[in-house]
């Protein structure tokens, strides 16, 4: 289910090039616009489809459960703080809008300053696990963290 | 200096008829170039179909009259100022290259048809061409995406360079020749001419053609309510859109503020 470019909406302004985690949206060679170079390495995470100025990038679904003709497309408003769904099914008549808040962190706040932490020990280096993985995964202060241990429980439906 | 025409002391070297000849040949290689562009990439065909694709999921019809009011608006937004551009220095570069380019054009024609010594059109043709540079080289070696987003150097050139470096090429040796007077840089700006109007087929010298018709359509689509598939644009503050979307109001409250930028507050170069 890769991405795809409508080259009529691309302006060639490096947004997606700059956000895909796989490294993959590039800009052609012969017109100046964007394109996906490695369609089978895509994993659909949308960061593109999202960060795309002119919603220039759309994404082909498998034709098993999403065949021809239907259409899943998307506008992320950080001004407003909301994300818009439509989902329209390719008998055309359901057509359905979502809306709702970002519940993202704000931009740039979800960035680990990992500059100006200590550097690894020999200790460290030795170890199976990773740069300061106890402290990161959060195991340093007793264990997995649970449900349970974080006084929660599990609620029917999705929630917030 | 810059205000005399340079066109006017070659002409001891070549014929008026001869320029005048370039000129025309010129034009109808754009012309012939559009045309062969347009066919080989199917781009009218494909603006035809797109535009019966959304019809046919408009939820309303768009009159006549607001169909005229979409073009002058897309004239007067996309084409004269660029809006199209998310980016404020790349709207800023372009104008500087449009105009600049348009300006030199039309009197270059002016020049080597009329013989004009006029020294205001000499004086525009050098700022013409100057504005250009200024855009250009501010295009080329900053904002163009492949240094910009992609990482790479400023001399590393691939076909899609073809435009702007046949662009820069001529004005830039416009220019000098206009100053040095030199015969070789003479030959280096008819050059780099030939290869931008020459070339149509070739770089992406066609997309003033097809970009307002892009404009246009976008307009149109948002207008007829298909807006290609994607979801509408919400006033947050609409009881109704609360009303449909409950999400809104209990997370954000009835007047959600402006978050900020957001991805728009930094430029897109992390490589």
């Amino acid at each position: 289910m890769p991405t795809f470019v409508y080259m009529t909406r691309c302006d060639g302004c490096g947004q997606c090039v700059d956000i895909c985690p796989s490294d993959i949206m590039h800009i052609d060679k012969t017109l100046r616009r964007a394109y996906n170079l490695e369609p089978n390495m895509c994993w659909e995470c949308y960061s593109c489809v999202k960060a795309c100025p002119h919603h220039a990038i759309d994404v082909r679904g498998y034709a098993d459960f999403a065949p021809l003709g239907h259409s899943v497309r998307v506008v992320r408003d950080e001004e407003k703080g909301t994300i818009a769904w439509r989902i329209k099914f390719r008998n055309g008549k359901k057509d359905m809008e979502l809306l709702a808040p970002i519940t993202t962190k704000p931009w740039g706040t979800g960035i680990p300053q990992l500059s100006d932490e200590a550097a690894p020990g020999s200790e460290m280096r030795d170890s199976e696990l990773l740069f300061n993985e106890p402290k990161y995964v959060r195991m340093d202060d007793g264990g997995l963290h649970t449900l349970e241990s974080n006084g929660l429980t599990l609620k029917e439906g999705v929630y917030y | 200096m810059i205000t005399s025409n340079p066109f006017a002391e070659l002409s001891a070297l070549i014929p008026a008829a001869a320029m005048q000849a370039y000129v025309i040949v010129m034009f109808l290689l754009v012309i012939g170039g559009t045309v062969l562009d347009m066919m080989h990439k199917k781009s009218a065909q494909y603006f035809f179909e797109n535009a019966k694709k959304a019809e046919k999921s408009a939820k309303h019809t768009v009159s006549s009259g607001e169909k005229t009011s979409m073009a002058i608006q897309t004239v007067t937004s996309e084409v004269l100022t660029s809006s199209e551009f998310a980016n404020p220095k790349r709207r800023l570069s372009h104008l500087f290259m449009m105009y600049g380019f348009i300006i030199f054009l039309v009197t270059t024609a002016i020049m080597i048809f009329s013989g004009s010594s006029s020294a205001i059109i000499s004086l525009l043709w050098h700022l013409g061409a100057l504005s250009v540079c200024i855009g250009g080289y501010w295009f080329w070696f900053s904002i163009r995406v492949d240094v910009n987003s992609e990482g790479k150097n400023w001399y590393e050139l691939c076909r899609a360079d073809l435009f702007i470096v046949s662009l820069l090429a001529t004005v830039t040796f416009a220019l000098i020749w206009s100053i040095f007077g030199s015969v070789l840089l003479f030959a280096l700006f008819i050059a780099s001419s030939t290869v931008l109007f020459g070339g149509v087929y070739f770089s992406k010298f066609a997309h003033m053609f097809f970009k307002p018709a892009a404009a246009y359509q976008k307009r149109i689509t948002k207008a007829d309510g298909s807006r290609e598939n994607l979801p509408g644009d919400y006033d947050l503050t609409d009881p109704a859109v609360q009303a449909k979307f409950p999400d809104i109001p209990e997370y954000m409250g009835n007047n959600p503020p402006n978050m900020g930028l957001g991805i728009k507050r930094e430029s897109p170069n992390h490589y």
